[in-house]
């Protein structure tokens, strides 16, 4: 059958097994080359393999939780949606969390996934204490950092390349409301917002919405949004006597696929709107409600139709802190230069590194998403070879279309992971993307 | 609201499986009973743990009649509602030429659950109150060709049910018949089925759950398959046994 990822190119023709249990997972294991796929919301061919692609979402139950430590074991293909729906309303919430609640937790175990708490939290794979991992020849491991610790190291963020998560045990943290309390801090150029950032290191949350289009002395104006989890007396009378009840809203989906240049028009009006909304003093604080802050894009179902038929591509690279200035500096300046605007442009300062695969280090990263086209692409060619100056690397969450060179310029990590894969014969585990990247 | 028990009979099919989160999302604690029931450990620690209900596994093979008193017995209470889903839909071909196979379709449609859902019956009688749901089939209407080995197996099972409510009617016990059209589960995976007479799971279970609410007799989950069977039967048997429907 055709699928796609969520920016919805590559399209491709797979053969797409649902297991429903361990021995139907072995039998598809027999097919020779395969990748686990979750709920398909890595962006680009991460979870594609023409010849097994095998769908987890029938594996998803929860398996225990033990209230003194938060410690929740769940089968892979269980949806974070479904974690915060059932554990948010009795003060648990993910320690971690994408920009998308219609993830599983294998595959945020998979690209280790990393939030707008990263400088403070690290990725998700932190949280992890311990996964089963189905390898090659269908036997079973318990990895642990006390157990098969390099295999654990590896599959967090190894894009499901060492086999198939099938468990997971992580720790839940304690909340005491379903309400953020967030402030929004305008920023006038880019060394304001990486300066606001560096002064709001102790913030939980922080994450910046930046302005792509704007050049001159204007450029890289973004708006800054900093959150923390509201305690109970932070919250209104109303809300204080049911913290964790939050007003349903209605959700919306995108009808069809809009054609593109609907969009630049309007992510520049929605972002001034921010912008100028909260430059006025004191205007920028306010209690919100979990899912209008961590998945704004949520309500709108299906909004990657928002890109037409042909889908888009995104961008996300990390710079190292010493180069990010100038980094930034010359990704911004390319693309004001292309003309193309992006509708989601993320700032973020990230903290340490994990070990493996894993994408994050310390520094700035930036996320960005192009309509499909051949002006896009050699843009995206032209801000490969400028990360790569500037000692950047990628997110492969989100890539759909790098080559495999770059990778390895990159990330020194690539060859010392396709080396691993060979000696403990995990070969079979290959998507399409570890296909054109030659891991 | 109580938590009053549901006991969900062949707990490993999908639409036992949807019926329990349906209950269990209501509140209902859940015993959980199918053969080879180890698998289902995993599934009654999910719905204990999204609903905050209780769940208990139970061994249970329905075609061992001599198990049904010390399977009941063993149960942590009596429930208050008792729902079988066992069947076997077996092949038509195979039924017609091999009577050990033929024997297996009728004992684990008619056989096992008519026996089972009658002690179960006569444990609310006693007690006086009690809600018995059995899942039968549409198939069970009429013979026809392509099923009538499955099909007369239901329709002996629609008909125990039948009697069964006629006689505790007047006992507090309710029972009440479900009559699902075609169903997307494991039994049918493969088929090509109509999609305007195909149901999902987890809309069986919620008109099950419904229909049971407001003490329903005999329900076709999806309405089109009452107007579907009323057609079917009203075909007289001269013309009908020329068709192949
Ligand atoms: C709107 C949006 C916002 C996002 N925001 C963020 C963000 O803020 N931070 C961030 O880090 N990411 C973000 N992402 C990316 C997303 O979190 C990752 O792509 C995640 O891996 C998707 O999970 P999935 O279940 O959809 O997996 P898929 O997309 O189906 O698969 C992703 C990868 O995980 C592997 N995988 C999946 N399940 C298993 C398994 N059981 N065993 C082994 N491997 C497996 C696949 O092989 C594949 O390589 C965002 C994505 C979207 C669409
Ligand atoms: N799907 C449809 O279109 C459709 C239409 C009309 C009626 N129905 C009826 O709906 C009910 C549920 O069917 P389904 O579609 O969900 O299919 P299913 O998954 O095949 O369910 C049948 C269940 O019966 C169990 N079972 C069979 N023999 C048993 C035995 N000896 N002891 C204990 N349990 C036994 C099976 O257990 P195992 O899991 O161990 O095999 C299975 O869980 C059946 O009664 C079926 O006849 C289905």
């Amino acid at each position: 059958m055709m699928i796609e990822g969520w920016g919805r190119f590559p399209r491709q023709l797979c053969r797409v097994h649902a297991p429903r249990d361990e021995a139907a997972l072995r039998m598809a294991l027999a097919e020779g080359p395969r990748i686990a796929r979750g709920n398909g919301r890595g962006y680009g061919d991460c979870a594609m393999q023409r010849n097994a692609t095998i769908d987890m979402r029938a594996f998803r139950r929860m398996l225990a939780f033990e209230e003194e430590n938060g410690q929740l074991v769940v089968e892979a293909g269980v949806l974070l949606a479904d974690v915060i729906a059932t554990f948010l309303p009795r003060g648990w919430f993910p320690p971690v969390t994408p920009g998308t609640k219609f993830v599983t937790i294998g595959g945020m175990v998979a690209a280790d996934v990393h939030g707008k708490n990263h400088h403070r939290d690290g990725t998700f794979g932190r949280f992890v204490d311990w996964l089963d991992l189905m390898t090659e020849d269908g036997t079973v491991l318990r990895c642990s950092p006390q157990e098969n610790a390099e295999l654990f190291a590896w599959t967090i963020g190894g894009m499901g390349l060492t086999g198939i998560i099938l468990r997971v045990a992580f720790r839940l943290r304690r909340v005491e409301s379903a309400w953020i309390r967030q402030t929004t801090l305008p920023a006038r150029d880019l060394g304001e917002v990486m300066a606001l950032f560096e002064a709001n290191e102790a913030a939980t949350y922080s994450v910046a919405w930046i302005d792509c289009l704007t050049t001159g002395a204007a450029m890289g104006r973004s708006a800054l949004m900093l959150g923390e989890h509201a305690t109970t007396d932070e919250l209104s009378r109303v809300r204080r006597s049911a913290p964790f009840h939050v007003p349903r809203k209605p959700v919306r989906k995108v009808p069809v696929d809009l054609p593109q240049v609907a969009l630049n028009r309007m992510t520049v009006r929605a972002f001034n709107a921010l912008y100028h909304r909260n430059a006025r003093a004191g205007a920028g604080t306010s209690v919100v409600d979990w899912d209008s802050y961590f998945y704004p894009l949520d309500a709108i179902l299906e909004w990657n139709r928002i890109y037409g038929a042909r889908g888009f591509m995104q961008f996300q690279c990390v710079l190292p802190t010493g180069a990010a200035k100038e980094g930034l500096t010359a990704l911004l300046q390319a693309i004001a230069a292309s003309g193309q605007g992006s509708f989601l442009s993320v700032l973020k300062r990230m903290g340490g590194e994990a070990g493996g695969m894993s994408f994050p280090r310390e520094g700035y990263t930036l996320a960005l998403d192009f309509p499909f086209s051949e002006r896009s692409a050699s843009l995206m060619d032209r801000l490969d070879a400028i990360t790569l100056d500037h000692g950047g690397r990628f997110y492969l969450a989100k890539d759909a279309r790098m080559a495999a060179a770059t990778l390895r310029r990159s990330d020194p990590r690539a060859g010392a992971f396709a080396a691993m894969r060979r000696e403990c014969a995990l070969g079979l585990f290959r998507s399409s993307q570890s296909e054109r990247l030659c891991l | 609201m109580t938590a009053q028990p549901v006991l969900i009979i062949g707990a490993r099919s999908d639409i036992a499986m949807a019926l329990a989160r349906r209950y269990a999302a209501a509140g209902h604690d859940l015993q959980l009973a199918a053969r080879r029931s180890e698998g289902l450990a995993a599934d009654a620690a999910d719905l204990a743990l999204r609903h905050g209900v209780k769940a208990s596994v139970h061994e249970l093979d329905i075609l061992d009649a001599a198990s049904f008193g010390p399977f009941l017995d063993s149960l942590p209470v009596l429930p208050a509602t008792a729902i079988c889903v066992v069947g076997v839909l077996g092949e038509q071909a195979v039924s017609e030429a091999d009577p050990a196979a033929a024997t297996l379709v009728i004992r684990s449609n008619y056989e096992g659950p008519a026996l089972l859902t009658g002690l179960i019956a006569n444990r609310f009688a006693e007690r006086g109150s009690g809600t018995i749901i059995g899942i039968s089939s549409v198939a069970g209407d009429r013979g026809r060709a392509s099923n009538y080995v499955y099909g007369s197996a239901k329709a002996g099972y629609t008909a125990f049910l039948s009697g069964l409510r006629n006689r505790l009617s007047k006992r507090g016990v309710h029972v009440m018949t479900v009559l699902p059209g075609f169903v997307r589960t494991r039994m049918t995976a493969g088929m090509d089925l109509p999609l305007r007479l195909t149901a999902e799971p987890d809309a069986v279970a919620e008109g099950i759950y419904q229909a049971a609410a407001k003490r329903r007799d005999v329900i076709y989950v999806k309405p089109i398959w009452r107007l579907v069977m009323t057609v079917i039967r009203a075909i007289p048997e001269r013309i009908f046994k020329g068709t192949s429907l």
